[in-house]
């Protein structure tokens, strides 16, 4: 049975507001138009509130705007300048632990922590101290760590678990020394589906490609379909001087609402790819080469001798693959034409395999 | 029987680091020996007793012949033959080896009422507590009331919780027994993280039974079928007596189903930590237990609510479960007899630091500073001057000596800028420096600190690093200001208690000794010869007599001279351990200030 939903009331930097209970002061304040900074919150993952940055004052006392829910008037006060103050300083010290080097980060301009960086104006960080440096080492040919731009909010760790369902990698060590890697610190081996790169809101995730193509504001960005499955993934192509530098997807469009696998997020070099089949290929002798030819010149080849074989063996002689790369539709037409024009139940699909 | 002897041996971690496995034996084989037991001709048995306190006289052996008690300190297994002969067979107890007039002040003000069977039973033998009045408060409980009774019983007493934040026990059980939902946990916290805390343990180790009776009844009040004994790894006795309390608890029917044939079913599996502080607290607690990092979450939903494997989930100290049974078989009106009017009963303290007498003490609450410094510790080693004491571990505080008269209770401690804590209480004399005792404190908490929030992970770091050039000579002017805005900081926003407390040592020393600090920064000097950068050993050639005591004890080689002739301390290898200082039998050796860098931002 589902329990009835109770309206809460409660007012929030002034506004009056009522939602439904259960709903955190975060949820409840964008309602009312107010964004309440976070670094480690993200729609996708169970709530954490580990970077503190969300903090809210409700009767005195601060609390994070993202784990708590709301309660019977309640007053949420989301900017005093106590609450300012003590998010500039928690930003601050992130920034006293983190490589200031925003001009070559590949983050630039997209990056969360920089835009508070910006918003809380921190130039010089006032805490000051010992930075993490690690050697970089991964091997992989996906995802670059910068660990050293790791917050640990902890949101691909959450997203690889509890979306991906893959778990590769978690929290190690202690403290100041606390760090996301994969078990025993060896090379990041996952299916690579890039989940923890979209959400990491910092540099420590890259795509490996992506590094020196482009800033995004050069980019131009194309909506389309992904062609490798027949699940169809919308797909955002980034696209600088005619070409495909970067695949993200959105969250809110198509039935991937912003996920992807590995394929779709980083295997799109095959669209500029000089070898890339533009017309069919027919080998028109024995023992010959495949050479170029038009569609009519394919299409009579392929029907000439799908009839051949029928009238030689019989229509179950001939059998029919196709593929989750066509489109529903076409699969349809391919199946119909098995049946209905060569006469066979022979059929199946790729993806039955 | 009348005429009976009993000798109770300390066999608590502390009386076995001292010995006691070999006095134990040694008397054995007296007794066993066919010509003492002619000659004593009375029924002697020897008996393993649990922690009694004063460990730093261990092994402390009690000698018990109608309802008289000797009580020996400081007993090696030669020692032995002598007492079987005089005082067993002769009837005359060895006095020179006796407790002296301290040991009964140590005791004088303590009052043992959760440590009333620690130290006077068998901790081993279920018979033993059981001979005591153990189990029947659960039998009782069982039987007779109902659950609510339980709770109703342990609002009365006042009991709050012993593991530091001092939340009432028994509006934790009733909020667990109002969730709906037939499973319910219980778990005992013997995490016992704090450096130096001793309580938790020694009481696991010295009556099992009763942290088992505690959860068997607080089961039964709540509605839990199953509890959890999370105990840290580095406790082995304590885990040993542990187990084998819960296979006599399971023999005896005190546990598993059925129990007592009252239709209850309850048991209790013991779990072991790994020894990271942070994972005695709850909600990581429950974490390691399901298996996972031991990482906090963000409360709510509190553990009543949501806690192992998502369940009603009550957590309850140690020391705080050991009280249950007492209460309800002594009743909540003799419980509440001891205390003030908000911090009801006793509370165990693990008394160390400057103190002639360290050891394990329990007093009531409302018991001031100055009476367990001064009468339960015997005053300051070597008579010097109180400083200050430190109390509730690393989230604790330092109170000074001006307030000696500050009640112990959770409140007057909170209202002195210190908590109770879980029962650490260090004494800091004149010779200790306040700050380097804020980045001792630091240190650990860094260290300890999960890393998951953002003002503890790197917030201490940044603390510490403070405190570290403080002490070492670089402090710069504002630094204090800055200690106290980023303390501020971490408190207010860390994520669960360890951050939110890991800076009460920093501020209540900025608080009662700020001029410490002001030394330290602005007159380059440590005023309690501590921090090394601001001293320096040298020998004063008309004391030395070339005895060659020090550069025999110099573990760096910083001592250089011959035989006769005054020796030199070379101060660029010298690395200020003070070991020749304390050697050097002529005053020779001589601690002096020097002057730190002047560093500026
Ligand atoms: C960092 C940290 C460490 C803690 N360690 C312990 C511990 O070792 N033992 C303990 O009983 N409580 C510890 N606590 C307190 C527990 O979270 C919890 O409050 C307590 O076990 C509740 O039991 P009580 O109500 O009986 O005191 C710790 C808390 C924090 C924040």
């Amino acid at each position: 049975m589902e329990k009835p939903i109770n309206s809460i009331s409660l007012v929030i930097d002034g506004k009056q507001i009522s939602v439904p209970s259960g709903t955190t002061i975060l949820d409840a304040a964008k309602q009312v138009g107010i964004t309440i900074p976070a670094l480690c919150y993200h729609p996708k993952v169970s709530r954490s509130g580990a970077c503190r940055v969300c903090i809210v004052e409700v009767g005195g006392t601060l609390v994070t705007a993202c784990t708590t829910p709301v309660s019977g008037g309640m007053e949420v006060i989301t900017n005093s300048p106590y609450v300012e103050n003590m998010r500039r300083d928690l930003i601050d010290l992130i920034l006293s632990d983190h490589p200031y080097d925003c001009m070559v980060c590949q983050k630039t301009g997209e990056c969360e922590l920089q835009e508070l960086a910006y918003k809380y104006s921190i130039r010089n960080p006032v805490f000051r101290g010992e930075r993490r440096q690690y050697a970089q080492k991964d091997g992989n040919p996906f995802i670059d760590r910068d660990m050293e731009k790791c917050i640990l909010c902890g949101r691909c760790v959450k997203i690889c678990d509890e979306v991906q369902g893959v778990g590769a990698i978690d929290f190690a060590y202690k403290g100041f020394w606390a760090k996301v890697c994969p078990p025993f610190e060896q090379d990041l081996n996952c299916e690579f589906c890039g989940q923890c790169v979209m959400v990491c809101p910092t540099g420590a995730l890259i795509g490996k490609n992506w590094v020196a193509r482009g800033r995004y504001w050069n980019m131009r960005e194309v909506e389309s379909t992904c062609p490798y499955c027949g699940v169809g993934c919308t797909l955002s192509l980034h696209v600088k001087e005619n070409e495909i530098v970067r695949v993200t997807a959105k969250e809110g469009r198509g039935v991937n609402d912003g996920l992807l696998c590995v394929k779709g997020r980083f295997g799109y070099q095959f669209v500029s790819s000089p070898d890339r089949l533009k017309t069919p290929l027919i080998r028109r002798r024995k023992g010959g080469d495949l050479e170029p030819a038009t569609w009519d010149e394919a299409l009579g080849v392929v029907a000439s001798r799908l009839k051949r074989v029928k009238e030689q063996y019989g229509p179950d002689a001939i059998a029919g693959l196709s593929s989750a790369r066509c489109t529903t539709e076409d699969n349809y037409l391919f199946q119909k034409f098995m049946r209905a024009a060569v006469g066979t139940n022979n059929v199946d699909h790729c993806a039955r395999l | 029987m009348p005429g009976d002897i009993t000798i109770n041996i300390c066999m608590g971690t502390g009386g076995i680091a001292a010995g006691g496995e070999a006095v134990m034996s040694a008397f054995e084989d007296a007794l066993a020996s066919a010509d003492i037991a002619a000659s004593v001709k009375k029924h002697c048995a020897a008996h393993k007793v649990g922690c009694r306190g004063f460990c730093a006289r261990d092994v402390l052996v009690d000698v018990i012949e109608n309802g008289g008690k000797h009580t020996y300190e400081y007993i090696k297994p030669d020692m032995v033959k002598r007492i079987v002969e005089e005082h067993l067979a002769g009837g005359q107890p060895v006095q020179e080896w006796l407790v002296k007039e301290d040991y009964h002040t140590f005791h004088g003000k303590q009052v043992r009422a959760v440590l009333a069977d620690c130290g006077e039973m068998d901790p081993e033998d279920i018979e033993a507590y059981a001979g005591r009045g153990g189990y029947e408060a659960a039998l009782k409980s069982l039987t007779s009331l109902a659950p609510t009774d339980i709770i109703e019983e342990l609002k009365r007493s006042g009991l709050r919780g012993r593991g530091g934040a001092g939340f009432p026990t028994g509006l934790k059980w009733e909020m667990a027994r109002n969730e709906p939902g037939d499973t319910k946990y219980i778990i005992c916290n013997a995490d016992e993280g704090d450096p130096g805390a001793f309580m938790d343990r020694s009481l696991v180790e010295g009556n099992p039974h009763a942290v088992i009776e505690g959860m068997l009844i607080g089961a039964y009040a709540i509605g839990a079928q199953r509890g959890y004994v999370y105990i840290r790894a580095e406790y082995p006795l304590a885990v040993q007596r542990l187990t084998i309390a819960l296979g006599q608890a399971r023999e005896r029917g005190f546990l598993g189903r059925n129990i007592q044939n009252t239709g209850f079913d309850f048991d209790i599996k013991v779990k072991l930590g790994a020894g990271a502080f942070v994972c005695g607290e709850e909600t990581a607690l429950i974490a390691s237990i399901e298996g996972n990092r031991g990482m906090p979450r963000a409360k709510p939903p509190f553990p009543a609510q949501k806690g192992l494997w998502g369940k009603p989930t009550v957590i309850n100290n140690v020391e705080t479960l050991a009280n249950v049974p007492y209460i309800m078989r002594k009743g909540s009106g003799w419980f509440a007899g001891f205390g003030t009017e908000k911090s009801k009963g006793t509370k165990v303290f693990a008394l160390t630091g400057k103190i002639r007498n360290s050891g394990l003490i329990e007093v009531p609450f409302g018991i001031s500073l100055r009476e367990i410094i001064f009468d339960i510790g015997g005053g300051i080693e070597g008579d010097r001057k109180l400083k200050a004491v430190q109390t509730g571990g690393p989230s604790g505080g330092c109170i000074p000596a001006s307030l000696m008269e500050t009640s112990v209770d959770y409140e007057s401690l909170a209202s002195a800028g210190s908590i109770v804590g879980s029962g650490g209480m260090v004494v800091l004399d004149e010779t200790d420096c306040m700050v380097n005792v804020a980045k001792y404190f630091l240190e650990f908490t860094k260290s300890e600190s999960c890393g998951k929030c953002i003002p503890c992970r790197v917030g201490t770091m940044r603390l510490l690093e403070i405190l570290t050039r403080i002490t070492s000579g670089k402090g710069r002017p504002g630094d204090v200001e800055l200690l106290q805005e980023l303390s501020e900081d971490i408190k207010m926003t860390s994520l669960c208690g360890l951050g939110q407390t890991a800076p009460n040592p920093v501020l209540s020393t900025i608080r009662y000794f700020k001029d410490e600090y002001d030394a330290h920064i602005i007159e380059r000097r440590c005023p309690a010869g501590v921090c090394k950068s601001f001293i320096a050993f040298t020998v004063l050639e008309e004391f030395c007599k070339g005895c060659m005591a020090c550069v025999r004890v110099c573990p760096s080689g910083a001592i250089v001279g011959e035989k006769k002739k005054p020796h030199r301390i070379v101060q660029d290898v010298c690395i200020k351990c003070g070991a020749c200082f304390a050697t050097c039998k002529f005053q020779a050796v001589r601690k002096r200030a020097v002057y730190g860098e002047i560093h500026t931002r």
